[in-house]
């Protein structure tokens, strides 16, 4: 460590190293560590009056996590069932939203790193790219357009002769995972792209000359290889759905809750901070063990992902 | 289990370049071929219309007499190893090794028991676990033909395997995939710049220049009797000498070059082409044909020289001459335990049989 410190100071001289630790430490501090320790601060505390902070009733408590697994205490189920479900409820939402845009997102990035070349890829990825200068907000107004039941996708299976009343796509939230998938195509794109780009075209060719079909070639050749880019893009998308507000907010049907909300009620209409960022809290924990878990679970170390 | 390779008239086209014209080959079943020619003049090309990931723009290629249109490279009876191996770095050498094994459905057992044999045929036994960044530059090599063979090919296709490897490596290399290639008895393309190489191993030796196969013939016919002024110049070391022909007979040309009139073999072209007096001409004659010419000895050509210098090289003596007009000679002695006899500086007279040089029309030569 020590040792690393001196190599860093001899690498980059005395004023240089000094100005990136600072700044860095600083970022790292003030903008990370420091919030989400008041946040968790928060969580373990009474929802007192001003007055009473700091009071002889200000200690410490477990209640608020209490509250999301138990509920209230005049709760007739066993347990918060409100809560809990729509928890579990946008874990696998965002899950597979997850699986989703991997789905969806592997063959472009394959495609566009060792199929497509020159002006035809640069066209593509800015075709991707460029959409995307349209603030979230108004993409998902232009979703819930798009989703209703005039919207453009009704009536083209109403035309067609799929179906002979339209759908509520809204209700039964196909319009949320759409707007969800696609507000994070980009991050699944970019890691996958990235680490396919670097396979060595001949490593394809050669299993392909040794006989294997090409489901075989991209399962044993190219997802291997691919495997740390795939769990950047994972990660992120899935971190990104489970946390996203927006989205649910204007494309969730009336009767979904998205876990976000409920954490957004007790923080704004409800005035409960400790509780909201009991709820945040065990949202965050819960979205990095299921990370590590599947980490452990397909072998990838963390510092794959850096790459 | 072997096959002949046909190309019938291929022709590889990218865009308006042409990368491979009018190719017709016929390679025997069970024997090791091998084309040779500089970097860029279109090997690849050919060997990837062979292991069908190209189709050629024009003609045919038959592999068992069976014509490959339309057969993808994995549902051809070839195998190829890459000029950079292409060995999968996430699989261990013997997954790498049994891949084919895997593709066809086998058990596991049955591909530890083939990776297991193969390893034993390449002489690394026991190092089927290993990763592939784990071995040695040559011990790759080794994996990359195992997994090859595992696939039970008619045809190998190698291209370059060796031109990663150091010299002392290569050359043991060589000597290894010939024994490799009689053990198991398939047909072996091999594709390579270096000439050494192609004449070590190959029964025969197709020589590529821009797209065009100059000629095919065994390693000696292709060393001693070159067919265009491509092959003398790029095969082997020859001098050059220019200029125009004065007569001809049956199987002789004299040309009148700068130091003198030389008299020349002129082989058999597969063209038919012949020389006529008055058509510009090479004289090549390689440096071990070179003699000192004395009292003792009569040679129908002969060559004032002077030495400039000569260099040591233990089995061999290499003398550099120049010759009227600033003409460059070099000339190579067997060491037999004597001195040469000149101190650089002498004015001597080289010597040659007429049949040991060939005449050939002028045309491109080889790079330098
Ligand atoms: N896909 C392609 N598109 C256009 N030109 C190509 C393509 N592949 C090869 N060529 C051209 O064809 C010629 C022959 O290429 P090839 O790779 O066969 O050479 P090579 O003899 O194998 O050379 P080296 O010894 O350097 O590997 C080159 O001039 C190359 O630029
Ligand atoms: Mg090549």
């Amino acid at each position: 460590m020590i040792q690393y410190f001196q190599d860093f100071f001899h690498r980059h001289g005395t004023a240089l190293s000094i100005f990136l630790l600072v700044t860095v430490g600083f970022w790292i501090f003030l903008m990370i560590v420091l919030p989400q320790a008041f946040m968790l601060d928060f969580s373990f505390r009474f929802n007192l009056p001003p007055a009473k902070v700091g009071g002889p009733e200000d200690v410490y408590t477990l209640s608020n996590y209490k509250f999301m697994v138990y509920g209230s205490a005049g709760n007739p189920d066993s347990f918060n069932v409100i809560d809990v479900t729509v928890f579990f409820r946008t874990i696998l939402a965002a899950i597979f939203v997850t699986v989703f845009d991997l789905a969806l997102c592997y063959p472009i990035a394959f495609y566009l790193a060792q199929v497509a070349h020159g002006g035809w890829a640069r066209l593509m990825v800015l075709s991707l790219i460029v959409p995307f200068w349209v603030n979230e907000i108004l993409r998902a107004f232009a979703f819930r357009i798009m989703f209703g039941s005039n919207g453009v996708i009704n009536s083209f299976l109403i035309t067609v002769g799929i179906v002979d009343e339209p759908i509520d796509l809204i209700g039964a939230n196909i319009a949320l995972y759409a707007g969800l998938g696609y507000a994070f195509i980009l991050l699944m794109i970019f890691p996958l792209y990235n680490a396919i780009e670097s396979l060595d075209k001949n490593q394809i060719e050669a299993a392909r000359d040794l006989g294997s079909p090409w489901w075989r070639i991209h399962w044993r050749v190219v997802m291997p290889f691919a495997k740390p880019g795939i769990t950047s893009g994972c990660t992120m998308v899935f971190m990104l759905s489970a946390g996203a507000l927006a989205a649910p907010q204007i494309l969730g049907g009336p009767s979904s809750l998205w876990f976000t909300q409920i954490i957004y009620q007790w923080f704004n209409t409800g005035g409960n901070w400790p509780r909201g960022s009991a709820y945040a809290i065990i949202l965050l924990v819960s979205c990095i063990v299921l990370v590590l878990l599947m980490m452990r679970l397909f072998k990838v170390r963390l510092g794959e992902i850096g790459r | 289990m072997s096959a002949n390779v046909e190309l019938d008239d291929v022709w590889i086209r990218f865009g308006d370049f042409v990368a491979a014209r009018d190719v017709n080959i016929t390679i025997e079943g069970g024997e090791f071929f091998s084309f040779l020619g500089p970097s860029g003049c279109g090997k690849t090309t050919i060997l990837r219309a062979v292991s069908g990931f190209l189709a050629p723009s024009q003609g045919h290629v038959r592999i068992g007499g069976q014509d490959m249109a339309g057969i993808g490279p994995n549902k051809r009876p070839t195998a190829l190893i890459f000029q950079n191996l292409a060995l999968f770095p996430l699989m261990t050498v013997w997954e790498n090794i049994s891949f084919s094994l895997e593709v066809r459905g086998a058990g596991k057992a049955e591909r530890r028991k083939k990776a297991d044999e193969l390893l034993e045929l390449i002489a690394l036994p026991g190092q089927g676990d290993k990763f592939v960044n784990e071995l040695s530059g040559g011990q790759r090599q080794r994996v990359a033909i195992a997994r090859a063979l595992a696939a039970e090919p008619k045809v190998l296709l190698l291209d370059e395997p060796l031109s990663a490897l150091d010299l002392k490596l290569r050359q043991h290399m060589r000597t290894e995939l010939r024994s490799i290639q009689q053990q198991v008895g398939i047909t072996f393309i091999y594709i390579t710049h270096d000439q050494g190489e192609a004449l070590t191993m190959s029964d025969h030796v197709a020589v590529m220049s821009a797209g065009v196969i100059e000629q095919v013939g065994g390693g000696t016919n292709v060393y001693d009797h070159p067919e265009s002024a491509f092959v003398a110049s790029f095969v082997g070391e020859n001098n050059l000498f220019s200029g125009k022909v004065s007569k001809v007979s049956a199987d002789r040309a004299t040309v009148e070059t700068n130091v003198g009139n030389l008299t020349a073999a002129t082989p058999k072209r597969s063209n038919g082409a012949k020389l006529k007096r008055g058509d510009d001409a090479y004289v090549f004659i390689r440096p071990e044909s070179l003699k000192f010419a004395n009292g003792s000895n009569s040679f129908d050509n002969t060559i004032k020289a002077r030495i400039v210098q000569q260099e040591f090289e233990g089995n061999l003596w290499q003398v550099f001459l120049d010759a009227a007009q600033g003409k460059h000679i070099k000339m190579s002695m067997v060491n037999d335990g004597q001195s040469l006899g000149y101190d650089s500086g002498s004015e001597v007279a080289l010597g040659f049989p007429s049949e040991l040089a060939v005449a050939l029309p002028r045309g491109p030569l080889a790079a330098e």
